[in-house]
């Protein structure tokens, strides 16, 4: 026995007890349990006051109004940037010396694999489901609008990480939160924020980046198993935990190489299948889209109107990008470069790749199908729907998408498993002992995500994740004019050529 | 006129054999060597948050471990026998680096080992001397 293996003992033993007490019904036990929670969790952060008939909810005009503010403040860096990132993901401006650094395109690598997820297949299916195809229109304006915060997010993250005595980096927004309220004369506020973000985002990792994640994969394989696998939604946790557990605890890092590969080809694929869906049900594509504009501006059939499709489309896409959760920061911080403003470039891409291109791809997908075979999905949402909408012309296609499900679920999961991770050390500390307690906790998520039901599951995840957005959000208010500052002077230096370009130039 | 060979090290006996041939072969009175170690990276891997994080740490990590296993016992032997030696350590994809470095140092002409790997493993990742025999615009002396 090795010593991974040894270290796998003790959690193995922790399952197999917890999977004897399972039986059929453990997976509404635990609803019944939740449910309660959701409820109360999600009034409080969902808090909505009522305009013109359309229930909005505070949190949501709270992002909204940041992203349309920094994309002012910034003045439209979205579309300004947009080249320049990808001329510096391409490599054009690394200089050779930093050669075995980190580099931007793995920085955004990293970061979208911890992005592009189920929700890029259920979430969007969720949208259209509960906002109607206007949905669409307004999750791809949040998209373009949720490029500024990510810039405004990931430069401050490599600006105030942490570098630790080992040479190792720690950031995101609990660091940047902190020592930037500090440099403000707000010392005791930069802490408590940063400590408030730190518990929300080891908190909402539980929800976003693993409940959802292995709840969404579970139904999809069950979907493919023809529901042969109801009821045991605890054994395919289990082994997706038991699959997790031995990357972040047992350090099998060949697990994680071989995913972190085959993501992007999933995700590749994927977009190409859907694409052809799209063309082969062409005839449809242009009431499926003109569904989506009068959709988005009348809301027919939706509940709110406009409005309301508006609120489900924006809130759908920070639940797929992320922007304004702050959570990419942490990944974008490991680059290492003395112009932070560049991997907020870089990481404009991200809402670019994750909501611009592929949730809008699978919306119409999905809107296409509505149109040309009308009630296609019956009564399924989430992934199943957009896996029914796929089956209309690949009978086969719920098996590949299946296996894309798992492994998004499961990239997500690594990526989350050190968003959430980075909170819990920055309130207990870099300790192996007190990481390993996060990991084991982390795991035992994973199984609980797949034992019980999307309703008020889906609702907690949702919460956690935009209660965070607050602290997140406000913080960026008060250091944008930092970024502001920074950013004005490298497109000086840009323009002026004093920014080296090393290659394509 | 002083002239310069680039030797290519990487800890295998191939390039302690090419080490060998530039000894043999080479005047240390009029000959500079730079003696090159690539360690192979490429910027467009994927790698989980966790690996970025420690990035720069095993970066110093894998460069002091080059020069302390490899390149400084090889400069020291190539010193002995009275070659002027400079010495390179560097990150990237090995030919191209390779070919960087020697464009940039304007050697005469590039000295590496085989590797000697056979059937599968060569045909999936190719070998270091068959690319730069390919790309190279400097002459490239396969030591076997």
């Amino acid at each position: 026995m090795n010593v991974s293996m040894k270290r796998l003992m003790p959690l193995a033993l922790f399952f197999s007890m917890f999977a004897s007490t399972a039986y059929a019904s453990i997976d509404s036990t635990i609803n019944n349990m939740t449910a309660p929670i959701a409820v109360w969790f999600g009034e409080v952060v969902f808090f909505k006051i009522p305009i013109f008939g359309a229930q909005l909810p505070v949190v949501v005009l709270w992002l909204i109004a940041g992203a349309v503010i920094f994309t002012v403040y910034m003045r439209f860096v979205n579309l300004r940037g947009f080249v320049h990132a990808i001329h510096l993901v391409r490599g054009d401006y690394a200089d050779p010396k930093s050669a075995g650094e980190v580099s931007h395109f793995q920085a955004l690598a990293t970061a979208v694999s911890g992005t592009v997820g189920i929700g890029n297949i259920g979430g969007v299916a969720v949208a259209v489901t509960v906002g109607g195809p206007g949905a669409t229109f307004w999750l791809i304006l949040a998209g373009f609008l949720g490029m500024s915060t990510k810039f405004v997010e990931c430069t401050l993250g490599v600006k105030y990480r942490n570098e630790n005595p080992d040479g190792s980096v720690s950031g995101g927004p609990m660091y940047y939160l902190r020592k930037g309220f500090a440099e403000r004369g707000m010392d005791g506020f930069g802490k408590f924020i940063g400590a408030f973000y730190a518990i929300g985002i080891f908190v909402g990792a539980l929800g976003i980046g693993n409940m959802f994640q292995s709840n969404q994969a579970f139904v999809q394989l069950n979907h493919v198993f023809g529901g042969g696998l109801d009821g045991y939604g605890w054994l395919v946790g289990l082994v997706m935990a038991l699959v997790v557990f031995s990357v972040i605890v047992g350090g099998i890092k060949s697990i994680a190489k071989v995913t972190e590969k085959v993501v992007p080809f999933m995700a590749v694929f994927y977009c190409i299948f859907a694409i052809i869906v799209i063309l082969i049900n062409f005839t449809a594509i242009p009431a499926a889209i003109g569904n989506i504009f009068t959709g988005a501006f009348t809301g027919e059939g939706v509940a709110g109107g406009a409005l309301g499709a508006m609120i489900i489309g924006f809130q759908r896409a920070v639940f797929s990008n992320e922007a304004g959760i702050g959570s990419a920061s942490i990944a974008h911080a490991a680059v290492r470069t003395d112009e932070p403003v560049t991997e907020g470039f870089v990481s404009l891409l991200e809402p670019f790749i994750d909501t611009i291109i592929i949730c809008t791809i699978t919306a119409l997908v999905i809107g296409t199908a509505n149109v040309a075979y009308p009630g296609f999905a019956g009564d399924a949402t989430g992934v199943a729907m957009t896996s029914r909408a796929f089956e209309q012309q690949f009978s086969w296609f719920p098996i590949p998408l299946a296996f894309a499900a798992v492994l998004f679920a499961f990239s997500t999961m690594i990526a989350w498993s050190y968003y959430g991770l980075k909170g819990w050390t920055y309130l207990f500390g870099e300790k192996q002992n007190i990481q390993t307690a996060y990991k084991v906790i982390f795991c035992a998520f994973v199984v609980l995500g797949a034992t019980v039901q999307l309703g008020p599951l889906l609702d907690i995840s949702d919460a956690f994740v935009f209660l965070i957005c607050v602290p997140n959000i406000l913080g960026l208010y008060f250091l944008a004019p930092i970024v502001r500052r920074e950013m004005d002077s490298y497109m000086d230096r840009l323009k002026t050529g004093k920014i080296k370009r090393f290659k394509n130039g | 006129m002083k002239k310069s060979i680039l030797l290519a090290v990487d800890g295998s006996p191939g390039g302690a054999q090419a080490a060998d041939y530039v000894m043999r072969t080479a005047d240390s009175t009029k000959v500079t060597v730079v003696l090159v170690y690539v360690i192979e990276w490429s910027p467009y891997s994927f790698n989980t948050p966790e690996e970025n994080a420690e990035r720069h740490k095993r970066r110093e990590g894998e460069i002091v471990k080059a020069k302390s296993s490899v390149v400084n016992p090889t400069k020291k032997l190539l010193e002995a026998n009275g070659f002027k030696v400079e010495e390179v350590v560097k990150h990237g994809p090995p030919a191209e680096t390779l070919i960087n470095l020697a464009t940039e140092h304007s050697v005469s002409e590039i000295v590496i080992g085989r590797r000697g790997q056979s059937g599968i493993k060569s045909l999936l990742f190719g070998s270091v001397a068959g690319s730069l025999i390919q790309t190279s615009h400097i002459p490239v002396v396969v030591v076997p």
